[in-house]
């Protein structure tokens, strides 16, 4: 673990000195925050989060990017990052990725450095949830059983494709490209979200990933597709990745 | 491990205890859990089941069950994303002995898009294996649960939205055998109900995905065995002699649609009820909980089909809940008779029923002129229509015959003969192969009163079919090519028009 955690920390050095070298800026917007009626509550009475203003980025991180970023950061290649941190599965696809595509078999540790190589860190659930409560018109269309209907149809569909190039539809109100319909991305705090401070609550919301129990402790139970978000990070551990799972920074 | 921490508990400290119980519990259990035998469970897909067990002391049973993330047909030309247990709908049974240990595989396959688990109902214990086995995909879960009471289970998924997970096919079942076994039969057969919500209707056609408000409102547009229209029909019929034992592990998945199972021309000698240990004799229809099951046991006495149903018929009729089971074997009309159809005699009382005030019908042919053209279909009969130029693709042809088969095959017959003097021939029929227009209309519009066809009086009543106009036009062409001799004769423009021409 301690000889981890100094290479992790060498790899974050070698990133921010690569940090003043030249390569195009990532663009970030900015996103005002506020009330959120989330679909993991503060607490057990389903108060709405209070979600700071923060940046976050409008497109998910591409091969092409994260290619440069191990070429800057070779501790972070696919065979060279230690097993506590990417499992035997982490960048495989990398090598074939389409550069406009989204990076895919990516752990939570490799993604959070990648970010910090920018600046920024992983944007935290609450975070990601408010950016993805927007459609292109609307703050929040999570009521427009409608716009539900298209994200699940991207569900619907077998998953024997990999992710397509980034930014083919219309961003969202914020301008944020592709939190729907493409992929699955971390959050810093996925390995969190299941575990109440208040012991009022009883039960550890951990419990919601499961059949009826859910119907527990979960505030918006239609929103089917955020639910399942919730489900796949829960089942995640940090040196975990897939075929479609990626990830964007926030700041 | 941090993520299982209970609230008020330290990351360490909950890391440190569960490792102290890990080795209380592991040390004395690992030379018991050694001498055990091992047994790879054996996976066959439904409606078949592994074979019965007769090991007499208990063993450690291997599942391997993967997770796949398949499309594939839910009816004839109508395609669904099935997320399955093994790639079949129910899931691939799993069978075992009462005080087994299960050393549960579960494999979410790297090519799926979705997180799994899988809640048994046969585990004792919080979430019934649920929250150990829950992946993502391109990893696997080991669970090891002691199987402790012998029944019939449902097995899961149990990921939110759960609902979704069940809807979309992920449950199957867990065979529990008692220490003692049980008796050996002539077949045994694995059928499950489940209930299917698409964003079009009952059978439209193409590929459909799920409808998440239809499943909210629990109003299925599907309610089938095995997971399709037609999983136990035609074909896939499930097969008996007369004379043989049949024994069935029949279960619901739901998510929401209780089922009333019964079986059309049998009585079940037992039912254990809701799975348990204890049977019931002679039962005519039992009911069946979501998430629960039963075993029944039979013996067809006489040859024939007999019908699986939800007696809640409107699901059988119209939502595809029918299932068959073909008896072979020796007729004996001590048990089931032959019947016997005559008119009622002319001074018999007739009924005070208003008069129908349906118009005649239009002149049919006289029945000598019937007789004449006989079983041969004439080809200038059939020529006045104006047949579209292509023969009818496979897909339309399968299409057509299952709506046949669930729309018409009740009372023409599934060879179209009829019942003579009740309801009229569709096969090597006069009246059809000169109007097929008319039939057409007559599917659209129902149709009451006197008609004569092949020369025999009919004077019944058919009730408008609620089809679309391509399985209108499809199933006109089907009965004219394969029951008529005959070429296609319409399509859905000219039915569509013929719907218009209704409304005005």
């Amino acid at each position: 673990m301690g000889r981890a955690a100094v290479r992790l920390a060498a790899a974050f050095a070698a990133a921010l000195v690569a940090s003043g070298g030249a390569w195009a800026e990532p663009a970030y917007r900015l996103l005002p925050g506020g009330t959120l009626r989330s679909v993991l509550p503060d607490d057990a009475a389903g108060a709405d989060v209070t979600v700071a203003p923060f940046q976050l980025r409008e497109r998910p991180v591409s091969n092409a990017e994260f290619r440069a970023f191990v070429a800057r950061s070779p501790d972070w290649a696919r065979g060279q990052a230690p097993s506590l941190f990417a499992g035997p599965s982490y960048l495989a696809a990398l090598a074939d990725g389409a550069d406009d595509a989204p990076v895919t078999h990516v752990s939570w540790h490799a993604a959070a450095a990648y970010c910090a190589s920018e600046g920024a860190r992983l944007p935290r659930w609450h975070e990601w949830e408010f950016a993805a409560a927007a459609d292109a018109t609307r703050a929040d269309a999570r009521d427009d059983p409608a716009w539900l209907a298209t994200i699940l149809a991207w569900y619907s569909a077998p998953g024997s494709k990999v992710p397509g190039a980034i930014g083919q539809g219309a961003p969202n109100v914020y301008g944020i490209h592709d939190l729907h319909g493409l992929q699955w991305e971390w959050v810093e705090d996925f390995n969190g979200l299941f575990v109440d401070a208040d012991s009022r609550a009883g039960q550890g919301k951990r419990q919601l990933a499961f059949c009826g129990a859910g119907a527990v402790s979960l505030a918006d139970r239609r929103n089917y597709a955020i639910l399942m978000r919730v489900a796949l990070l829960a089942a995640l551990d940090s040196n975990h990745d897939g075929a479609r799972l990626g990830f964007r920074c926030a700041r | 491990m941090n993520k299982n921490s209970k609230p008020g508990l330290s990351i360490v400290s909950s890391a440190a205890l569960a490792a102290a119980i890990a080795m209380a519990f592991v040390a004395p259990a690992a030379p018991a859990a050694e001498r055990l035998p091992v047994v790879v469970q054996e996976l066959v897909a439904p409606p078949a089941v592994p074979p019965r067990i007769t090991r007499t002391t208990p063993a450690k049973v291997v599942v391997n069950l993967t997770v796949e993330e398949v499309e594939r047909e839910i009816a004839p030309g109508t395609r669904y994303t099935f997320w399955t247990f093994g790639g079949t709908v129910p899931g691939k049974m799993i069978r075992v002995r009462e005080g087994d240990t299960v050393e549960l595989h579960l494999q979410n396959l790297a090519g799926n898009k979705l997180p799994h688990n899988i809640d048994l109902h046969s585990v004792t214990g919080p979430g019934g294996g649920a929250a150990q086995t829950l992946i993502a995909p391109g990893n696997e879960a080991e669970f090891t649960f002691k199987a402790l009471a012998p029944g019939l289970y449902v097995y899961h998924c149990a990921t939110a939205p759960v609902g979704m997970h069940v809807a979309n096919g992920m449950y199957g079942m867990i065979l529990v055998e008692p220490a003692e076994g049980m008796a050996p039969v002539d077949h045994e057969y694995y059928v499950m109900q489940g209930d299917f919500y698409t964003t079009g209707q009952y059978r439209a056609g193409g590929l459909q995905n799920f409808d998440m408000q239809k499943a909210i409102d629990e109003k299925p547009t599907y309610v089938v065995f095995n997971g399709a229209d037609g999983a136990l029909t035609g074909a896939n019929a499930l097969k008996a002699k007369a004379g043989e034992s049949v024994r069935m592990f029949f279960g619901v998945g739901g998510p929401n649609i209780t089922s009333s199972f019964h079986v059309i021309g049998t009585i079940f000698d037992k039912v254990y009820t809701e799975g348990g240990k204890h049977f019931q004799e002679n039962v005519q229809t039992t009911m069946v909980p979501t998430g629960g099951s039963t075993i029944v046991e039979f013996t067809p006495r006489v040859p024939g089909e007999l019908v699986l149903v939800d007696h809640s018929l409107t699901r059988a009729f119209n939502k595809g809940a029918i299932g068959m089971i073909s008896v072979t074997g020796e007729e004996r009309p001590e048990i089931y008779a032959k019947g016997i159809k005559r008119p009622l005699p002319a001074d018999a009382p007739m009924l005070a029923a208003k008069p129908s005030t349906t118009p005649a019908p239009a002149p049919v042919p006289a029945v000598k002129a019937a007789k004449a053209t006989g079983a041969v279909p004439t080809v200038k009969a059939v020529a006045r229509a104006p047949a579209p130029a292509a023969a009818p693709a496979p897909a339309t042809h399968l299409r057509a015959r299952a709506v046949y088969d669930a729309n018409c095959s009740a009372c023409h017959q599934p060879d179209g003969k009829g019942v003579p003097g009740v309801f009229p021939p569709l096969a090597n029929s006069d009246f059809f192969q000169q109007r097929p227009y008319e039939m057409a209309h007559i599917v659209l519009n129902g149709r009451s009163g006197e008609l004569v066809v092949n020369g025999e009086h009919y004077n019944g009543v058919m009730p408008p079919q609620d089809l679309s106009d391509d399985d209108i036009a499809a199933v006109i062409n089907y009965i004219s090519t394969d029951m008529n001799n005959g070429k296609p004769v319409l399509d859905a423009a000219k039915v569509r028009e013929m719907r218009a021409a209704r409304s005005k």
